[in-house]
């Protein structure tokens, strides 16, 4: 059972972040981080390795300057190795540009059976990577899973709803996001921590992958500041407020 | 030329552990206080509470062979590394930090005194924290004058009969491993004495826990022997060992010592970074109380100390970890790194005022736990002794 996971390796949130003259996020300053949101990928997919009692999980992520700081994080907790495209050409790449690099990096991966990825990343929040990867490996694609599990070739996965989960199952090869809380993500052992640093990397270029004249596919033409919060409407309770609020409530349709 | 103190450690240091490795553990360990300890730290201190589960993630991570070699399981690494594992988890709860205290104590006991045998039997047992190392110098009426130690180990055949109390083991109770010292005819001898952990166990007794202003959490023992047989194999580094236990605790207790600085810099931090916070924070007179200056200088005070609480027992754990020795500067990094660890609480809590006198923050549980650092691994009053003694054989002039 091998297992892909796609990794992205985004500026750390705690610091504040900064735009380039090009409007696209600074992503040369201090030390990349492994984006939260994939640590529950690598979890789940070392669970299913080490359940199917053979295989590896591969770490695939695309980033500027050979970035490898988020990538040590995964393979600390236990991936066996990386793949990191890592090419100018590639700066600012849109969603589906992203997308057929990583299809193109599971291709070169060899031998797999499961990709893993977040629903989204943390920084660029378009949410179609995932999907667009399955489609162009021509693998079915399974979303926002709460739950996955493999048996007989086949993975089945509780997608999480508004209201609860579907049960979905697909035949493998297969593309799978996970949301946070699948599984809890492990603390990377201080032997996982010394181990990353000597585990196989295997960077390449857009090139390399026979993606010859690929370009970001998109320019952002300006990013504006997110509106402030109105003022929210106030209450006052006479007695009958709770009338006011399950009206309010009902608005909304969250009751 | 007393005033040109950088001359006595001239030295050119090589620590072996990958600077970039030791940013990436100690990350690691933060990020773990942050999100596993701290939650639970404020209730566990309180309730005078062991962190079971904390310490078997502590054990999961690996703390408990940082220090061993490769060979033996470990991971073998530096001193410099270990410090900085000790100031981030006593940053979140310095109780933590004496759960591995006198463990790697013990096995650097055995690493560098030890038989192979012993080495190769105890050490895979320890770095997995399988099996828990404490250290027991201590007697009711013997601390730091040694002179003093009256628990007899006396030869029978092949075994020796141990025989007396000692006093404030750390870990006591929890420990399958003693690195005691007891008095034999050939002067004081370390023995490793095997135990499984409990209350009792052949002609030993455990106390329980002994109540503390601080440092609560872990145990804290009196420990009786009562004719306890251990193997004469168990005398630190065999035969050769006998009359030699107190030159390698002692060397040993000076890991110690930077360890206790290491732990009082991480008190000193959450103190002070939880202050600087506090004050821009914090409204009266119209500004933040940062902007009075009042505060503003004990803030300038306060992260002096720290910084220089740090250096200095960075400096004690390069000269340690380069030279096998660094008797004055481990005594000079704890003497001044615990001071500055009670001031900086202290002030904390000036700071804080009214709120920091609650039990809800944290701020408290530093003032009470500060004054473990001036006391423990000989008191502050012992380390300038031991300083004033090691400046003085160094100055020495010729009459």
């Amino acid at each position: 059972m091998n297992v892909v996971v796609c990794v992205k390796q985004i500026p750390d949130p705690a610091v504040p972040g900064e735009l380039t003259s090009d409007n696209r996020l600074k992503r040369d300053g201090a030390k990349a981080i492994l984006d939260e949101s994939d640590s529950y990928g690598v979890e789940m997919a070392l669970q299913l390795v080490d359940k199917a009692g053979s295989g590896e999980v591969i770490l695939v992520s695309m980033a500027p300057n050979g970035e490898v700081s988020g990538l040590r994080q995964a393979l600390a907790m236990g991936a066996a190795r990386a793949i990191l495209i890592s090419d100018d050409a590639l700066a600012g790449a849109d969603a589906l540009t992203t997308s057929k690099v990583i299809a193109k990096a599971v291709e070169r991966a060899g031998g797999v059976d499961l990709v893993l990825a977040a629903t989204e990343s943390s920084d660029g929040y378009t949410g179609t990577v995932p999907a667009q990867v399955a489609e162009l490996l021509g693998w079915p694609s399974l979303t926002f899973a709460k739950h996955v599990e493999i048996a007989d070739g086949k993975v089945t996965i509780q997608r999480q709803t508004e209201n609860g989960y579907d049960v979905v199952a697909a035949s493998l090869p297969a593309v799978v996001s996970v949301t946070a809380g699948v599984v809890e993500p492990r603390y990377p052992s201080f032997k996982g921590i010394m181990a990353a640093k000597s585990k196989p990397l295997d960077q390449v270029t857009a090139a390399d992958l026979g993606l010859n004249s690929i370009s970001a596919g998109q320019s952002i033409v300006s990013v504006d500041a997110a509106p402030a919060r109105q003022a929210g409407e106030k209450v006052e309770d006479d007695g009958t407020a709770f009338e006011r609020i399950v009206t309010y409530l009902e608005e909304l349709k969250v009751i | 030329m007393v005033s040109n103190l950088s001359g006595m450690t001239a030295k050119s240091f090589s620590p072996t552990t990958d600077p970039e490795i030791r940013a990436e553990l100690t990350a690691s360990v933060r990020k773990w206080v942050e999100r596993e300890v701290l939650p639970v730290a404020l209730a566990l201190e309180h309730a005078d509470e062991y962190p079971e589960a904390l310490v078997e993630q502590m054990k999961e991570m690996g703390l408990f062979g940082i220090t061993v070699p490769e060979e033996y399981g470990g991971l073998g690494l530096d001193l410099l590394s270990y410090i900085a594992v000790i100031e981030e988890l006593a940053a979140g709860w310095m109780s933590l930090s004496g759960v591995i205290n006198t463990h790697h104590i013990a096995a650097g006991l055995l690493v560098t005194h030890g038989t192979d045998e012993q080495r190769s039997s105890l050490l895979p047992r320890m770095v997995t924290g399988e099996m828990r190392g404490c250290l027991s110098l201590s007697e009711p009426d013997a601390g730091s004058d040694t002179r003093n130690i009256s628990c007899r180990a006396v030869r029978d055949g092949d075994e020796y009969v141990i025989t007396g109390t000692k006093a404030w083991v750390t870990n006591g109770e929890r420990a399958g491993l003693v690195a005691l010292a007891a008095r034999t005819e050939e002067g004081i001898t370390c023995f490793m004495v095997e135990k499984d952990p409990g209350v009792a166990y052949g002609g030993i007794t455990v106390s329980k826990n002994i109540g503390k202003l601080g440092y609560r959490g872990l145990e804290t023992v009196e420990m009786l022997y009562d004719a306890h047989r251990v193997p004469a194999s168990a005398v630190l580094g065999g035969d050769a060992g006998v009359g030699k236990g107190l030159a390698a605790i002692l060397s040993g207790l000076e890991v110690g010592r930077i360890n206790i600085a290491a732990r009082a810099v991480g008190v000193a931090r959450a103190a002070f970074e939880a202050s600087i916070k506090y004050a821009q924070q914090r409204h009266t007179f119209g500004q933040p109380i940062a902007a009075h200056q009042a505060i503003a200088h004990k803030l300038a005070d306060m992260g002096t100390q720290l910084q220089a609480a740090r250096l200095l027992t960075e400096h004690a754990a390069r000269l340690r970890a380069e030279t096998g020795r660094a008797e004055v500067e481990a005594g000079m990094a704890k003497l001044f790194a615990s001071e500055a660890a009670l001031d900086i609480a202290t002030e904390a809590m000036r700071i804080h005022g009214g709120v920091g006198y609650t039990t809800d923050l944290p701020i408290e549980r530093y003032f009470r736990d500060a004054p473990l650092m001036i006391i423990g691994e000989g008191t502050n009053e012992i380390q300038r002794t031991v300083i004033a003694r090691g400046l003085l054989k160094r100055y020495a002039i010729e009459e």
